[in-house]
């Protein structure tokens, strides 16, 4: 069974792109050892010639004319963000000057 | 006057259009009756736009009393608020969308407004359709209108409530796992999930997107179906949507089902399952045998792998399409941050509920590298099998039977404390959305607590005209008993 060490949970906070407390860390490294126990019944099934299936009805390439459509205006979109600027997004800075 | 809230949306319409009654005088009920009742099905009323559209449509109705009317004319629909409605908020039950009002429609709106269907409003859920008794909702629980002792059942929880409790005529829910299917079925009414790529996925606030269809609930067979039929169109839109299939689904609203062969697993009436349940099924056995059917029992040996491929897969697909919440394009962003990384992390921190993270994070740790062959490409082998599985059943039944649940509707506060426990109830619904085949959930019967129990129609894909057949039949016979 695979254990969650603090390196591991370390690494998932940062592809999830989440900030836990120490109390949310010890209940997180609980619930995805019992979820990925719970997952590991899969290996029971031997699946070496099967190939993985991510979409499940028959569909193909559909093409069509390179036609220009209309699209949402910029404010548009942006009237949702809770920063923008100058028709943009507002992000915290990124980039320093020299 | 509040009987008309017991009609039939086929029968309101009528009524509608026959002027007997005014649709103002309709909306007045429905809001009355969502007021009354404060069982939090919703998250967001429409009031004022859906006064304005009624206003509309009567005085077209009275301009021009034989012109056309649109298969959904003055029929209140409630809206599942994953789902996006032009300036109206859609929060998908999250503190971080609590503020979001989409810029357009998605497909599924603009087709039930080109029929004249209102939207009166956006129905509470599971936040991010993510859990299976509408409880991680950020705006908190909904109420099982037939005992507010009870969940709704989830992720459309409700859509569910809202049309059980007859605050409108018919809903729209989104089902990743069941949940359109398991809250039809512990409310007491109807829901169908449609085969994956049948309805546009355009505007839906995506969970798992391999795994997510929109679909109907109303309080009978006719009326989902009815809606079914508005709502599936192809849509270039959404890049896995299927051109060139029937979705004339309302000629199969016929009772003929003599010879239909119907399969029932034998795993999914072991004794695991609550008693109640299995009694309510057996007797709906017999009402299909009854009715001319050829019932067998079969066999899905797999059954004990499909709530793991699941949850590997939704968890899998949800962290990668929750990634879009991080306080830059909508909803929320935190206050106090100290450069990108940190505004990112800190606004997902209080936006996304316990549920939401759990999920995330399993999902971004199957997709790890290292782990990714491991644990998500084993998932999908063994989708692959699955999906086999069922492909060779269809070859012998045109219907597959099966529970909704294998427990009865559990009490508000019993399911949150132990996710695989709840995760585990989702059994007989996930295989649906893990092989794409369409699939039904009708009401069969009641439990010892007075609550309904759910029953399950499933068919190959493209073959809904199999489940509505069935369904209709049923609930035709059902009327005599």
């Amino acid at each position: 069974m695979k254990k969650i060490d603090d390196e591991t949970l370390d690494y998932v906070e940062i592809l999830a792109k989440l900030d836990l407390s120490e109390d949310e860390r010890i209940k997180a490294k609980d619930d995805m050892e019992k979820m990925l126990a719970f997952i590991e019944k899969m290996n029971e099934l031997d699946t070496k010639d099967v190939v993985p299936l991510s979409h499940v009805t028959d569909i193909n390439n559909v093409f069509r004319e390179d036609e220009e459509v209309s699209s949402f205006e910029a404010e548009t979109i942006l009237s949702n963000a809770p920063k923008n600027e100058n028709n943009m997004y507002e992000v915290p800075c990124t980039i320093l000057s020299e | 006057m509040s009987d008309i809230l017991d009609l039939s949306a086929y029968e309101i319409r009528k009524k509608i259009i026959d002027r007997e009654i005014l649709i103002k005088d309709v909306l007045d009920l429905l809001f009355e009756r969502i007021k009354e009742n404060d069982n939090n099905s919703f998250i967001t009323l429409c009031e004022d736009e859906a006064y304005k559209k009624a206003e509309e449509l009567q005085k077209r109705l009275e301009d021009d009393p034989d012109g056309k009317k649109g298969k959904l004319f003055g029929i209140a629909v409630a809206i599942k608020d994953n789902i996006c409605t032009k300036g109206i908020k859609t929060t998908a039950a999250s503190k971080i969308l609590y503020n979001f009002v989409p810029e357009y429609n998605a497909t599924v709106i603009d087709l039930i407004e080109k029929e004249d269907g209102i939207i009166i409003g956006k129905t509470n859920m599971d936040e991010f359709a993510m859990g299976s008794t509408s409880e991680t909702s950020y705006y908190g629980a909904v109420k099982n209108p037939l005992n507010n002792e009870y969940v709704s059942g989830g992720s459309s929880g409700g859509s569910a409530s809202a049309v059980a409790g007859h605050e409108c005529f018919m809903a729209l829910g989104s089902d990743t796992g069941g949940s359109i299917r398991q809250p039809a079925g512990f409310c007491g009414v109807v829901g169908i999930k449609p085969t994956y790529s049948s309805v546009s996925r355009y505007g839906l606030i995506a969970y798992g997107s391999s795994l997510d269809q929109i679909g109907p609930i109303a309080g009978n067979v006719t009326d989902a179906v009815n809606l079914l039929e508005v709502i599936s169109a192809y849509d270039p839109k959404d890049s896995t949507s299927k051109n060139g299939v029937d979705r004339e689904y309302s000629k199969y609203l016929t009772d003929d089902i003599k010879d239909l062969k119907i399969g029932v697993p034998k795993e999914y009436l072991s004794d695991s399952v609550d008693a109640d349940v299995r009694e309510n099924i057996k007797n709906a056995i017999e009402v299909f045998k009854k009715l001319g059917c050829e019932v067998k029992e079969c066999g899905l040996a797999l059954t004990d792998y499909v709530v793991p491929a699941y949850y590997t897969i939704a968890s899998a697909e949800a962290s990668s399409n929750l990634e879009r919440f991080d306080g830059v394009k909508y909803g929320l962003r935190a206050d106090d941050y100290e450069g990108l990384h940190d505004m990112y992390k800190k606004t997902r921190k209080e936006g996304f509920g316990t549920e939401v993270k759990r999920r995330i994070m399993l999902g971004s740790f199957v997709l790890s590298s290292g782990y990714y062959d491991a644990y998500y490409l084993k998932a999908l082998r063994v989708r692959n099998l699955i999906k086999q599985e069922f492909d060779k059943l269809f070859k012998e039944f045109d219907v597959i039977l099966s529970p909704v649940s294998p427990e009865t509707t559990p009490k508000i506060g019993e399911s949150l404390s132990d996710p695989i426990k709840m995760y585990l109830s989702d059994v007989y619904t996930v295989s649906a959305n893990l092989t794409g085949m369409p699939g039904i959930s009708i009401p069969c019967g009641i439990d010892r607590n007075n609550m309904p129990v759910g029953m399950q129609l499933f068919a190959d894909h493209f073959r809904e005209d199999n489940i509505i057949k069935a369904a209709y039949a049923f609930e035709k016979a059902g009327k005599g008993m």
